[in-house]
């Protein structure tokens, strides 16, 4: 992490992510933020919140509620030189774009043999637990993670969500940025001042432990670690790794814990059936299936069509601390 | 349902089995996988499980009998038919091919000896076994008894234990497991690791028997690793055996001692055998080895003994002297192209020679790991068909037991074999007329002298010295 700045200030993620722009934005005119309601309106959550008077409509641009355009612009404008940032309002909506982000976007350096590039971020917020149902809660990563050229990135802690988002901006290529929208406003922490960038595909050991290695990333790596740190008290001791990109994944960071606890559970928020976590479990039984001394567990969603607005569907749904606590304290008395 | 096991083939080439010993009585109750009946042939000695659960109804072939593969040898009623009758629309027998449910290699993997010529016991510089929970036998390992349970909790080891017992020579079977269920963790492991050495002192070392001496092996502490063969219970009468001799009764012989007789008479009377000795002094390998003797076993989980050193020494002589590397065959002096070294392992009811391969392309090091690995399976009764084949030339570690020279019978048609006798610190006059204290060690020679004469076999051993008091006091291993 390169730390600009040895000042820094209390922020949500909101407010991080605020930050990150409105820094990109005035250090480098270069930057266009795109989207629905992103002018006027100052995006659904605020984050852009009188950017447009600052900046102008024409870096700061309302588009319409068609997100194939909002990507198929953003990748035009990304080829042509500038550094275009196009806001999906929510993740669920983000299917029609589907072909601009992984049939155009992810594949512009390659196509062109390298002469073009697509320096393009794609933020938008993901994630339930905030009565969303159908339409405001899912998650994306696993439709996006098995494309080659793309990046996804998907931080849980405010410097972490300002370090990454900027290291995004900064990216030749196409980074889809994924804000948990339950950790909004509800996470905050330390953010420091001034630019600094935090690599991609680097994960982050939130909490050590020597018994069972918990990989997760977004929202589920919070009540992870209040599951393992209530288990501290039971003299369990488990580590908590915060991928914070998907991809490109920190497999080392992965395998080196697994090889010292000898355990791996991976609990995320997206469906469990070809999720982040069966990519993660067949990786870790191809390098250090002689490391292991449980099966690997996955704790995720169900396999069901979507997150139920009824809060006993929500709930069962996502995942909570005290199932996690479960889980870890099985796999660690294994 | 009924179940028919018929003598299994333990060999591509085997075409016929002795049956050696019933484990189990007609009307005793097997568990599938339990060992049932042990079974040999000149090649292999071998449990055969059982390949359902239920009664051993009826023994077809009587112990010391030799049939054919295939030949039905016992009944055994699965559990929930009743005896002698069959549920109406079930098959009434279910011919079972190999009895066992792996495969032929596997089988003829499980229990293995090829007993040799050679009749002295090597020091065992192998790993001790440890046990989280030492057991009341005081011995490490509990093969005997609840076999199913231990099996059952082999099959449930994860990778991890799998791996770690196997780095640290330790079976699963015998450490009480601390995770659910009673499962061995990779902790109980390294539990068992850490306390063996310590656990096992003084039951180690002396696991061979001279079996060729007059000293009473029951004198001697049991191996620490016995193969998984029950003690023969001595019956109404008594039933004298080679582990427990009972003066004044006949042992009969088993296959293994019937082959390591006949080998040892076909050597001694085909290869005309002529012995030679020299002093060798070990004083500066003796220095080396202690200096890396401790890292070296932490690091490889194996202990460093003078072997590997010695065996280092003679692959360098021989190839000076191939002839000392070679066959005598009716139509010429065959001269070996690898380096394969047997080493004379004795246990406590026979012999066995596992060889290193190529041991000229290994370092002391290399040699040191694949000796100790070998010694090991020896040990486990694991050694393969492949470990013991292929010897060019053996090797005897002697000394372990005090002895100062012997006079070994050759292995299998090689030209010779050599012993490293017992070190001992002597007072030895040195080049400049002083008297000096020196670990002294004798190496003796046998050789077959319709490959060599006595000009060759001497050039060998002055050779063999001369590397011997080169190596150390330091260097890389």
């Amino acid at each position: 992490m390169a730390v600009a700045a040895s000042t820094s200030k209390i922020l949500n993620n909101v407010e991080a992510v605020r930050e990150t722009l409105y820094e990109a934005m005035k250090s480098d005119d270069r930057t266009v933020i795109l989207g629905e309601d992103v002018g006027n309106r100052g995006n659904v959550f605020l984050i852009t919140k009188d950017f447009v008077k600052e900046f102008g409509e024409e870096r700061v641009i309302d588009t319409p509620i068609a997100e194939a355009s909002i990507v198929g612009i953003a990748v035009g404008m990304a080829m042509e030189g500038l550094r275009p940032i196009a806001e999906i309002q929510f993740a669920d909506f983000i299917y029609p774009a589907f072909n601009q982000i992984v049939g155009e976007a992810a594949k512009t350096r390659y196509r062109s043999n390298g002469e073009y590039t697509c320096p393009l971020v794609i933020r938008t917020p993901y994630g339930g637990g905030v009565r969303g149902a159908l339409s405001h809660s899912v998650s994306i990563e696993a439709l996006f993670y098995h494309v080659p050229g793309l990046k996804i990135v998907a931080p849980a802690f405010p410097a972490d969500v300002k370090g990454l988002l900027n290291a995004a901006i900064d990216d030749p290529d196409p980074v889809l940025f994924l804000e948990h929208k339950k950790t909004y406003r509800l996470i905050k922490g330390e953010v420091p001042d001034g630019h600094y960038t935090i690599p991609i595909g680097k994960a982050d050991v939130k909490k050590q432990g020597n018994q069972l290695t918990v990989v997760s990333y977004g929202l589920y790596v919070h009540w992870a670690l209040e599951a393992a740190n209530a288990l501290e008290q039971e003299g369990l001791s488990v580590e908590v790794i915060d991928l914070r990109s998907i991809r490109p994944m920190d497999r080392g960071a992965i395998l080196e814990s697994v090889r010292k606890t000898r355990k791996l559970l991976i609990v995320h928020e997206d469906n469990k059936f070809g999720g982040i976590g069966a990519e993660i479990s067949a990786m870790v039984a191809e390098e250090a299936l002689f490391e292991l001394d449980a099966p690997i567990r996955r704790l995720c969603a169900p396999d069901v069509p979507a997150m139920g607005y009824a809060l006993p569907l929500e709930e069962e749904y996502m995942s909570s601390p005290a199932e996690m606590a479960d889980a870890m304290r099985e796999m660690v008395r294994f | 349902m009924a179940t028919t096991i018929t003598m299994p083939q333990l060999g591509e080439t085997v075409t016929e089995g002795t049956v050696e010993r019933w484990l189990k009585k007609a009307g005793d109750s097997v568990e599938k996988y339990e060992s049932f009946v042990e079974v040999s042939t000149d090649k292999v000695n071998s449990e055969v499980p059982a390949p359902v659960t239920g009664t051993l109804r009826e023994i077809l072939v009587q112990e010391g009998t030799t049939v054919p593969t295939g030949t039905p040898i016992a009944v055994i009623d699965e559990v929930g038919a009743a005896t002698g009758t069959n549920a109406p629309g079930t098959e009434p027998t279910q011919q079972v091919a190999n009895a066992a449910p792996e495969s032929r290699e596997s089988m003829a993997q499980s229990a293995n000896f090829e007993p040799v010529p050679g009749f002295n016991i090597p020091e065992m510089p192998v790993k001790h076994v440890g046990s989280a929970q030492p057991v009341s036998n005081g011995h490490a390992v509990v093969h005997q008894g609840n076999g199913a349970a231990a099996e059952s909790a082999l099959r449930g080891a994860s990778p991890a234990v799998r791996k770690l017992a196997r780095e640290h020579h330790i079976d699963i079977r015998a450490i009480r497991g601390t995770g659910a269920n009673g499962r061995v963790t990779a902790d109980d492991v390294l539990t068992a690791a850490r306390m063996g050495p310590a656990a096992a002192v003084g039951q180690a070392i002396s696991v061979g028997t001279n079996f060729g001496a007059t000293g009473a092996p029951a004198a001697m502490p049991p191996p620490a690793a016995t193969p998984p063969k029950a003690p023969a219970t001595p019956g109404p009468g008594g039933t004298s055996t080679y582990g427990e001799p009972i003066p004044g009764t006949l042992i009969p012989l088993n296959s293994a001692r019937r082959i390591i007789a006949e080998r040892m008479v076909e050597s001694k009377h085909t290869a005309p055998h002529a012995w030679s000795m020299v002093e060798v002094d070990v004083s500066n390998v003796w220095k080396w080895r202690a200096r890396e003797k401790d890292k070296f076993e932490r690091d490889t989980g194996y202990k460093l003994t003078l072997l590997p050193f010695f065996i280092r020494a003679v692959v360098e002589s021989l190839a000076v002297f191939p002839l000392m590397n070679a066959k005598f065959t009716a139509e010429g002096i065959a001269v070996e192209k690898n380096v394969n070294i047997g080493i004379a392992i004795g246990l406590p009811t026979n012999l066995v020679v596992p060889v290193v391969k190529n041991a000229d392309k290994l370092s002391i090091k290399g040699i040191a790991i694949a000796s100790g690995e070998l010694i090991d399976k020896a040990r486990r009764s694991k050694l393969s068909a492949d470990d013991l084949q292929s010897g060019t030339f053996t090797v005897n570690n002697n000394g372990a037991n005090g002895s100062y020279a012997s006079a070994p019978i050759i292995n299998g048609g090689q030209a010779g074999i050599v012993t490293m006798e017992t070190v001992v610190k002597k007072p030895v006059v040195t080049a400049d007329d002083a008297i000096a204290i020196r670990h002294m060690m004798n190496v003796c020679l046998s050789l077959d002298h319709r490959v060599v004469d006595g000009y060759v076999a001497s050039g060998f051993l002055a050779d063999l010295k001369k590397r011997l008091e080169g190596m150390g006091p330091s260097g890389v291993l």
